[in-house]
């Protein structure tokens, strides 16, 4: 594979051996020396259409502990603002030489257009197209729940994990119920009616309406932010309602199990989705989250990037 | 195909090296032993106990993985790592004695010797393996050889051992004319 657009491209073995090479390169990159030669000479760009810290840093990050050069381009004062397509910057970025871009962009289906048109040679690694994917923050959140109740294991055969609130707007939402399945857990998605997309009965996972009762029963709860510059139309009464019915409070978060993690992929609105209490509580990996997110990107870019530069013969 | 060592052989071998490794060092406390995967590191592992055994007191023995500091890496598909496992008292100003099965082309040792850089600076580095077949490529010579095996560069050495293959044997065979 020379792209990773999509959990659905990966089977249950790309999936552990992405994980694993993420175990290897945190302990390779622990040392006081941090930097690895692995990727020298490489070139990849961060094509960011919309805004994002965490993704962009971690892997800006990533590329540059295995030492490949890094260009940072965001649609903001860029040429993309007056309006040139994604075509135009793709040709661009392949005459200067870029082995690999990392694209995150507002429209579904943005990466995988350009892995699939004929613009530019290097991979493509999708890093959030609109609602559809957001594969290396699932492959960081599944790394994230192996490390803290994998047991040992090299699957999450038996973990059953709550992704909560604005299902329909997130591609991490959808990401994570792909992969967290093929990986062997149980997922159970809780959100308002509303904010389920259409056709949500196919996805493999439970839903539930009731945040209280599903707590008991599961080993992580996974929240998803609000996304209101998504919003166009009204999905919930008000604020205060959602986070009555399904914020993780205090109160909710005595109901867990004694080993239970509360995970979110950031940015949080503390005190929607999630009081600052919680956030910032034992159970809270959301920090660990970041930190797992550079190793896990790290083998990423290691499996698509390291072998012979005709990518005929990846090892994912 | 035909044997050039035999479990027997392989054995002795060992012993020796272990011998010539605490008398090299002046004793075993300063020396950490690292093994490079997959067969070097069950070597290693063969050394110190064998070199505990002489000595009395436990030997420091961990892994050493060089996939992500090799030179080769663009000519094939990228390989799985290897678990890296460093014994707690790290490796600065220690005696680092590198493990491997076969010393070939010295590409290997190349990259575990940077590998060693981004962990710490051991007092010296040493080389022990268990089979020296020639056609060294790079300015790299092991201190402790198991077996010096002339060999054409078309023939292919396998080491077997019985923590992975079973038995303990290493191998001689005809390649690709």
């Amino acid at each position: 594979m020379r792209h990773l657009l999509s959990i659905s491209d990966l089977n249950k073995r790309d999936a552990v051996l992405i994980l694993d090479t993420a175990v290897e390169l945190a302990r390779a990159s622990d040392g006081p020396m941090k930097k690895l030669p692995t990727l020298r000479g490489r070139t990849i760009v961060n094509l960011f259409a919309e805004d994002s810290t965490r993704t962009r840093i971690s892997f800006e990050a990533a590329a540059k502990r295995l030492s490949a050069d890094v260009i940072n381009f965001s649609a903001k004062g860029s040429s993309a603002s007056k309006g040139e397509s994604l075509k135009d910057t793709a040709l661009t970025l392949q005459a200067m030489g870029a082995d690999a871009v990392i694209i995150r962009h507002g429209a579904s289906g943005a990466a995988k257009r350009l892995a699939d048109s004929q613009w530019m040679s290097g991979s493509v690694i999708n890093a959030g197209d609109g609602t559809h994917e957001h594969p290396s923050q699932a492959l960081l959140d599944a790394f994230t729940i192996r490390k803290h109740l994998g047991k040992g294991k090299s699957d999450l055969d038996g973990i059953s994990v709550a992704i909560v609130g604005d299902v329909l707007h997130s591609r991490v939402a959808r990401s994570n119920v792909l992969l967290l399945s093929l990986l062997g857990a149980q997922v159970t998605l809780v959100a308002p009616p509303t904010l389920l997309p259409v056709g949500v009965e196919s996805w493999d996972a439970k839903i539930s309406y009731d945040f209280d009762s599903v707590i008991p029963q599961v080993d992580v709860v996974m929240m998803l932010r609000v996304q209101a510059e998504r919003m166009s139309e009204l999905y919930f009464p008000n604020a205060r309602e959602y986070s009555r019915y399904f914020g993780l409070n205090r109160d909710r978060l005595k109901l867990m199990r004694q080993e239970s993690i509360v995970m979110h992929p950031g940015p949080m609105n503390r005190g929607l989705e999630i009081t600052a209490e919680v956030a910032d509580s034992a159970r809270s990996v959301i920090v660990e989250q970041v930190a797992n997110g550079v190793s896990v990107r790290m083998a990423i870019l290691y499996l698509l990037l390291a072998g012979d530069s005709l990518g005929a013969g990846g090892a994912l | 195909m035909s044997s050039v060592l035999s479990a027997q052989e392989i054995s002795r071998a060992l012993i020796r090296i272990s011998h010539e490794i605490i008398e090299g060092n002046s004793g075993a406390s300063e020396i950490t032993l690292l093994g490079i995967p997959t067969r070097g590191a069950h070597l290693a592992h063969r050394l110190a106990q064998i070199i505990s055994g002489i000595t009395g007191s436990q030997v420091a023995v961990g892994t050493l993985d060089t996939t992500l500091h090799r030179d080769d890496l663009r000519s094939k598909p990228p390989r799985a790592l290897m678990p890296t496992i460093i014994p707690s008292q790290g490796i600065q100003g220690r005696h680092v004695v590198l493990v491997d099965d076969v010393l070939y082309s010295g590409r290997t040792i190349r990259a575990a010797l940077d590998a060693l850089g981004g962990i710490g600076r051991p007092k010296t580095v040493q080389l022990a393996v268990l089979v020296d077949r020639g056609h060294r490529e790079l300015p790299i010579r092991a201190d402790y050889v198991g077996k010096n095996l002339p060999t054409s560069k078309s023939q292919i050495v396998s080491v077997h051992l019985s923590e992975v293959d079973g038995s303990d044997e290493v191998l001689i065979e005809e390649g690709p004319a």
